[in-house]
Parts: structure tokens; sequence; C-alpha cells
């Protein structure tokens, strides 16, 4: 049954070569949306690869809220033969895809060059509408209003512009707010690119006005000017990137991986104002090694990367750990496994190597954010925990949050507060200091570094209060205790909304389960699995160690039926939910294919394991 | 002591701990360690203002034996750590130090790496030529065809050449030191943590208990009558400091003459100071993109109150 959002939603793609500046175009058509007031939802898939290969950027919009897109496309924007149909003509054996033509909806329409002269038979598709657009006649075109006639050849990446031209002229949107958000984007730049990117979309959307009178069954509109809500449009990396500034991060370390390199690269450019440095390292395990010796000498720090880099750090979590670290936070951007694997695509299959990043028994903790308000919220206090209990944090994020725009409400950060946890105050007398004093919570007040009376010496080694190495049995007792009592002691102060939400009704015929960034496909899933006449909640586990153990119990224990939705191959959430529970999940949903759950995906999913009383539902409509 | 030491803030003995020293009677250790205490205390370096980086193996205990910060990092990793406590706090004298197999083996990307970064500490590598803690397997710098007495064969691969990687790295000030002779060393100590940037030192340090090849005797030259350690020094012309960091010649004939010096051949070996420029450090270099970093280290500036709104306000 339809909802508001499945009946009001447009869903717009924009599919072309990699490089081809597909990325600058999608993000500008986000932002007209944005400008109208609409509630805008992008999501980019590309190959590893610096130019040429099929890209394609995905925009869902509509003017109640949308955090997913679905497997219809309204309108596709193709740049090139293959957006269309696929490269299966040069690949014989799977093909990396067959092209967008088929995912278009029943009256929906495709905008393409007509120089590449396609026969409409082609598209075996009489149910949609084809707007053949000439790129490069109405690019000329415009380049002569702007005396620059001739030259269409040098400007090739404008028939970008051209095609969202005549993209927002067919479906009927007010192409002013394309022109300011044009004018937005080469802001600070040559005012000259502004207006010349102006006048081609002008230009190409009087055409496709003037030349196409079938119009496509579902059209955009922008809520009238008094009803827009002034909103952002943020990736998931540069909430991270702002919520680390926020947090008094010090120091960054990265070496450049997929998908973590943009919020270190984000860094690098706000970072110095705000005097924080960003070091590039030579691999993982100077990244995390330098955090570490960062950490220890007092200051925030903290380092992002992805699954190779963080089976590199490995030895660095057991060292932060055993030597009491106050951190660093590790971001860790998970990405197609294992191995090289996809290191363009999303998974979340990185939960259990984050719970269990090195060898050894060692307290540390992992969060996994599901959207962008979490992710401020929980790498903000991360550095707080980081401090507090002085142990390593991983923050658990997925390629499809850093990657994707989401049009946010202001990140409400008033109640966010620095905590640096337990410093040591001299007293004169450094006999007295012990780094790794014995307490009953497990913290030992630590000392800054080039502080007089407070120096310490500190071991990867098993040692005594005092930092020195021993092999005695009653002190590595005592100080294994130590070490993991800080869970317990975590646990303890750490609010349960931090940890998980049930969203939805207390009890419901239907519990979802889920974590990190399939929580907006399984939130706007929400209404229809209740259309199908159920009550159903979602519950969201965000704090994976210390887990919840108790709350989630009694909460599972109460469900009536659980389907459990993971973007990995072997439920890892499942697992850990077993571990701490005892409870089963009743149905798994999952989808390892290297891509993120459309909504469909979730609702057919889960019918499916339902009606068919299956155990595990693999899906991929890709 | 010297004659000086009452006028003298910090004694000797500020730099010392009374913390057990395990390495073996007659570890060429001994030797390292007293010279890193006499050079931090002959430059008065507050002890609450030096950090001590080791990697793991013998040489890594280091730390524990200097009444200063000291962190006992991971085998290979003493580098990293280093130059993030630098960067960190570069109000505090970083002396990183660790062994053969740490440094040029597990660590070797860290080795390369720091010279060509240039952050200002010194690093102090214990040359033994094996890794005695695991008793005895042939490490890095052990040169093909020799077996020490707990290998079964002789090694068939090629020791490495520190200083002519150190050269080619771009580490700035490059050394090379005896274990045994601790006047020397202090003296190159001394000089190492004093230049600004990355400083390194080689130091053939003696394994009494598993390298049966590189004795005392053997470095004294008790078998040719005369020592086998040439001080380059010794030679008057020898001058390792380049004049103008400018000038790609003068850097190119003052590397060529350390290379050389580094391959000397026959039953002789080169100790002193192979190489020295000044150029940038990275630290410098940061402060040049965060201005207060040239008034105050990382640690004090005020980085708990800032204001990110003007970052949301790009994303409108």
């Amino acid at each position: 049954m339809p909802t508001e959002l499945s009946r009001r939603e447009f869903s717009w793609v924009l599919g072309g070569p990699q490089g081809g500046g597909i990325n600058a175009s999608a993000e500008v058509y986000a932002k007209a949306l944005l400008r109208g007031g609409l509630h805008v939802f992008a999501n980019i898939e590309f190959h590893s690869n610096i130019m040429g290969k099929h890209s394609y950027y995905r925009v869902t919009a509509a003017p109640v809220p949308v955090h997913s897109h679905v497997d219809d496309i309204h309108m596709l924007v193709a740049l090139d033969h293959e957006s269309l149909f696929g490269d299966a003509a040069e690949r014989k054996h799977y093909p990396s895809h067959t092209g967008h033509v088929h995912q278009v909806a029943p009256g929906g329409g495709i905008v393409y060059d007509a120089d590449l002269k396609i026969d409409p038979a082609q598209f075996g598709r009489e149910d949609i509408n084809l707007y053949p657009i000439p790129f490069f006649e109405l690019l000329e075109e415009a380049l002569k209003q702007i005396g620059k006639g001739g030259q269409s050849r040098k400007y090739t990446v404008m028939r970008n512009t051209v095609a969202l031209g005549a993209s927002i002229g067919i479906s009927g949107y007010d192409e002013e707010l394309l022109f300011e958000a044009i004018r937005d984007e080469f802001k600070g730049r040559k005012a000259e690119a502004a207006e010349m990117n102006v006048a081609a979309a002008r230009v190409a959307a009087a055409y496709a006005r003037a030349e196409f009178k079938p119009q496509p069954a579902r059209r955009l509109a922008a809520l009238p000017p008094e009803q827009r809500t002034r909103r952002m449009l943020i990736k998931g990396f540069q909430a991270v990137g702002i919520a680390k500034l926020k947090a008094g991060l010090g120091m960054q370390t990265y070496y450049p991986i997929s998908p973590a390199t943009d919020e270190s690269v984000y860094l690098e450019a706000k970072g110095p104002a705000y005097q924080c440095a960003v070091v590039q390292c030579e691999d993982e395990i100077a990244s995390i090694n330098m955090a570490i010796g960062a950490a220890h000498m007092g200051i925030r720090s903290a380092t992002s990367t992805a699954g190779p880099g963080i089976a590199l750090m490995s030895e660095g979590f057991g060292f932060a750990a055993i030597t009491e670290a106050p951190g660093p936070v590790v971001f860790l951007w998970q990405r197609g496994g294992p191995s090289t694997g996809l290191p363009t695509r999303t998974e979340q299959a990185d939960l259990q190597f984050a719970l269990h990043p090195a060898p050894g028994d060692f307290p540390h903790m992992v969060v996994a954010p599901g959207d962008i308000n979490e992710a401020f919220i929980d790498s903000f206090e991360s550095f707080n925990w980081a401090d507090r209990y002085q142990l390593p944090v991983i923050v658990l994020l997925e390629k499809f949050l850093a990657s994707s725009l989401f049009s946010s409400e202001p990140i409400d950060s008033s109640q966010l507060k620095i905590d640096r946890g337990m410093l040591f105050q001299p007293n004169g007398d450094s006999e007295s200091y012990r780094r790794h004093a014995i307490t009953a919570d497990g913290i030992s007040p630590r000392t800054l570094p080039g502080m007089q009376g407070g120096v310490f010496s500190t071991t990867s080694d098993e040692h005594d209060p005092q930092g020195h190495i021993t092999e005695g049995i009653e002190n590595r007792i005592a100080m294994m205790r130590k070490r993991m009592g800080k869970l317990e002691t975590a646990a303890r102060e750490i609010p349960s909304t931090t940890k998980f939400t049930v969203h939805g009704p207390r009890q419901a015929e239907l519990t979802l389960v889920g974590w990190g960034a399939t929580k907006g496909a399984i939130l706007d899933a929400m209404p229809e699995l209740e259309a199908d006449g159920r009550t159903v909640n979602f519950v969201q586990i965000r704090m994976m160690r210390p887990f919840p153990a108790e709350a989630v119990t009694t909460i599972l224990r109460n469900a009536r039926q659980t389907v459990l939705i993971e973007n990995n191959y072997s439920a890892q959430l499942g697992s850990l939910i077993a571990e701490h529970t005892g409870v089963i999940m009743d149905h798994h949903v999952l989808k390892y294919d290297g891509r993120p759950f459309s909504r469909n995906e979730i609702i057919e999913g889960v019918r499916a394991a339902l009606a068919e009383r299956k155990k595990e539902v693999m899906v991929s409509h890709a | 002591m010297p004659e000086t030491a009452e006028a003298k803030k910090f004694t000797l003995q500020a730099y010392k701990t009374d913390v057990h020293v395990d390495w073996c009677p007659g570890c060429g250790d001994f030797g390292i360690l007293s010279s890193i205490q006499q050079a931090l205390f002959q430059l008065q370096i507050p002890p609450y203002k030096v950090a001590m980086i080791s990697g793991i193996g013998c040489s890594g205990k280091t730390p524990h034996y200097v009444d200063t910060y000291g962190l006992h990092t991971l085998h290979g990793r003493a580098l990293p750590v280093a130059t993030g406590a630098k960067l960190a706090n570069n109000e505090l004298t970083v002396v990183a130090v660790g062994g053969d197999g740490d440094g040029y083996g597990i660590g070797a990307g860290y080795f390369l790496n720091s010279g060509r970064r240039n952050v200002d500490m010194t690093y102090i590598v214990y040359n033994n030529g094996v890794y005695g803690l695991t008793k005895g397997q042939a490490s890095p710098t052990l040169a093909k065809g020799l077996k020490t007495k707990s290998m079964p064969d002789p090694s068939i691969q090629e020791g490495i050449n520190p200083i002519a990687v150190a050269l080619g790295a771009g580490y700035t000030w490059i050394g090379r030191g005896y274990s045994l002779d601790v006047k020397s060393l202090v003296a190159l100590i001394t000089q190492a943590i004093r230049h600004k940037g990355t400083s390194f030192l080689d130091v053939f340090q003696t394994c009494p208990v598993y390298n049966d090849l590189r004795t005392k005797d053997w470095y004294a030259g008790e078998d040719i009558g005369r020592s086998r350690l040439r001080r380059l020094d010794s030679d008057p012309s020898w001058d390792p400091v380049v004049k103008d960091p400018a000038s790609i010649e003068e850097i190119a004939e003052k590397k060529t003459r350390a290379l050389h010096a580094s391959y000397e051949a026959g039953d002789s070996l080169a100790v002193g100071v192979f190489y020295s420029i000044d150029l940038p450090t990275y630290d410098q270099q940061l402060a040049n993109k965060i201005p207060a970093l040239k008034e105050h280290p990382l640690v004090d500036l005020p980085l708990y109150q800032r204001d990110v709104e003007p970052l949301f306000a790009e994303l409108g």
C-alpha cells in the first residue's frame, strides 16, 4: 500500500563516466531541490577507477522526510550509452551493470543525448517517455548567447548542465532555483563560469519545455516559499569531521584509503584554522601509533581508515589498551570486503573485526551511529570516552554514510560537553605517582607529559602500577581486572539512549533489528510494512561494546517476531546479540552485493522472510 | 663528575631510576644507557621535559631506566609513536631508541619515512647484528656468510647499510658510535639531541651472549693489532656539515663522501658524524600552517572551545 512518502517522492538518477563531473552536477541538482524546501537524500555509486567507468548519482526528494532510495527511477539522465544499457556488450560474463533503463518506473522519463541516435525501439519500453536532447547543439546555442560561439568542444563538461536544465524543464520544477544552485556552486570561482552554466541550463530547460509535450507521470514541485525550511546538505564524512573539531581534536593521522580519505582531506582543509594538525602517514601502522603517541602526550587524537587499514592497525589497539592511552578514536569507514574487496562500495561486514581488533583480552569501545545526527554526537562523545576511560574507541561507519548527501536540520550540539577525564594534580612528590594505580572503577588519574611531578613510564609489556615490567601473578590479575573493569564503569555511566533506540511502539507484532546506516531505509520502510496490517518497531543497536546486554535481552525476549537486517553475509550483529542475550533472531534479511539497501529491498526482504518462513533472505535488486 | 656539576640544577642521578636493569652482564646496552643519561645531564634538559620512546627488544627497556617520561611501545613502532608525541608537545625533547631488528627489519618503513619527515627528535639504534631477546637469530645488519653461535647455518641474506639508507631517506644528521666508547658516544648523543630535525645515530653494540663475532675484542682489533674503528674526525679534511642547504652540489658531494665512508672496506669501520644539514623541520612547517604552534605546544592550545557553526553554514 503506498504511503505518503512513496506517493510523493521523486527519484532522479544521473549516470555517466567517472571523472565526467557527475558528482558536481548531481549535487547542484540536489541543492536546487533543497532550496525549494524539499527533503533530499542522495547517494552515489562509483567504481574504484579514476576516469571512464560507469558511475551514477541518485537524488531522492520529497516534501516529507526521506532517508532512503527506492528501486524505481522517475527520471533518468544518461550522459552516455552505458548509463542506459550497461556494459554487457563489452563484458560477456558478469557485466558490471545492465544500465538503468529497466529501473525507470512506468510513466517515468529518460533524458539522453540525441547525438547517440538511439532507435527508440532499443529501449524496449512503451511505458516510459524518451527525451532525446541535442546536448552539444544546445550548449553551442548557450555559448553563442554569451559571446563564446563555436567553443562547445572546449566546454564539453557543460553538457552535464544542459542535461540538468533539460531535466528540470521536463519535470516542471522552478528553474530559478537551479540557477541559484549553479551560481552557488561557482561562488568564489570565475563568475563567468557561473553565467555560462546558467545560460546552458536556461537554454536546455526552454528547449525541453517547448519540444516535449508528453509530461512524465510524476512531477517535481518546490514548496511555496513561506513553507520552505532552511536545511543543510551534508555528507557523513563532513558530519564526522566537524564533530571531531568540535570535540577538540588535536591531531588526525591517516593513510589514504577509500572510503575514509574524504574525511581526512576535509580535516586537512578545515583543520589548520582550528589548530588541528593532520598528518599523512606512510601506512596505517604509523597512523595508529602516531595517534597513540599524541594521545599519551595529552591531546585528543584520531585516525580514519577502512577494512584493509584497520587490519594493519591491529597491534595498536592492544598497545593503546594495555598502556591505557586516552585514545585514539579510530573511525572505521566500512567498505565491501574481504581484503581489497569492493573499495568504493558499502558493507557492514567489519563489526566482528571491530569487536576483536587485536589479540588478547583488553578493553576498548565500539559505537556504530546510524545517521548524520548520531554520527556527529557519537564522534564527539567518543573522545570523552577515550579520555575518561583511557582506552581506544572505534566509531564504526559505512561508505554509504560517508558519501551520501542528507538534507538535515541544524545539529544541536548545545548539550555536548567536553570531559577530559581524571587528571593527576602533582603534589611535588613524583615518587608517589602511579600511572596505573589500581582503583575501584579502574581509572587511574593521568598526567600530561611535560608536567613536573607527573613523570611516568609505561609499556606494552604487562606492568606494575608504576608502569614497569613485571610478570608477577598477583599484579597480573589486579591489572587485568583494573583494565577490563573500565568497561563496566563505562557501561554503568553511559546513558541507554546512547546505546540503543527502539523506534516505534515499545511492543509490536514485528520487531526489526539492525544497526548503522541501514537505519534510514528501515525507518522509511516501516510505514509500508505497517500498512500490510501489523504493528512494527525497530530496535537499533548503537553501542556494540560495552554491549547493553541487559536492556536488549529484555526487549528481544519480549519481541513477538524478529527480523534482523544487515548489510553483510554473516549476520554479524545477530551473532553479537546471541552472544550477549542468548536470543536468536527469527529471520535474517541480508544484502552483501556491496550496495546499500533500497527501501524496496527492506520491504520485500521482510515480507519474503515472513511469508515463506525463511530463516534467511538475501536481497539484491540492483 | 665534572666540576661544574654543582652549578647544575639537575644531577646525573636525576636521570636514573631505581628499576633493576635486567640486561646481561657485559652488555653493550649499559654503555648506551649511561651515555644517554650523561648527555641529558650535560644538556641539563629537565627530566620531565624528555620523552624516551622505545621499541621492543633488549634496547626497548631503556625508558624504564631513564627517569623521564617513557613509552615502551611495539616492535618497530618507536618512530611513529615518537613522532606523534613530539607533534603533540613540541616542548619535549624526544629520544627514540630501538634495536637493529626493530628499526631496520620490522620497523624499516618508519626508519625510511621518518627520515623524509624530519621531525625534531633523535633516533638511536642499538646495532648488535642479532635478535638477542629471542636468542640470537640474524638481524638485518648481520653480513652475508656470517654465523653467530646460535645460528645453525651462515646467513644467506645480505646485511643492510643503515648509514646508506639514512642518507637516501633524508635524515638531516647521521652519526655512528660504539657502545663501549662512552666518552665519544656522549658527545655524539649530545650533538644529535641538539640538532634541529631528526638525528639518526647507529651505535655498534656488543652482545656478549649471542654475537660471538662482533665482540669487544673484535672491535678492538686484538687479532690485527689495531682498532677496527676509525674515527671520521681523525681525518683533518673530514667536514660532514652542509654549509649551504640550497646547494645541490654541496649536498651531493657531502652525501657521496658519507656514503663512501659507510662502505669502507677492509678492517675499518667509520664512526663519528657522517652528515649534517639544517633543513626546515616538520614541526616548523606545521607551525607555518598553525602559527600558534610557534608560541605554544599543541597540547596547550585552546582546542576545546571551537565554534564550528561556520562549517555548518558552508553546507547551506
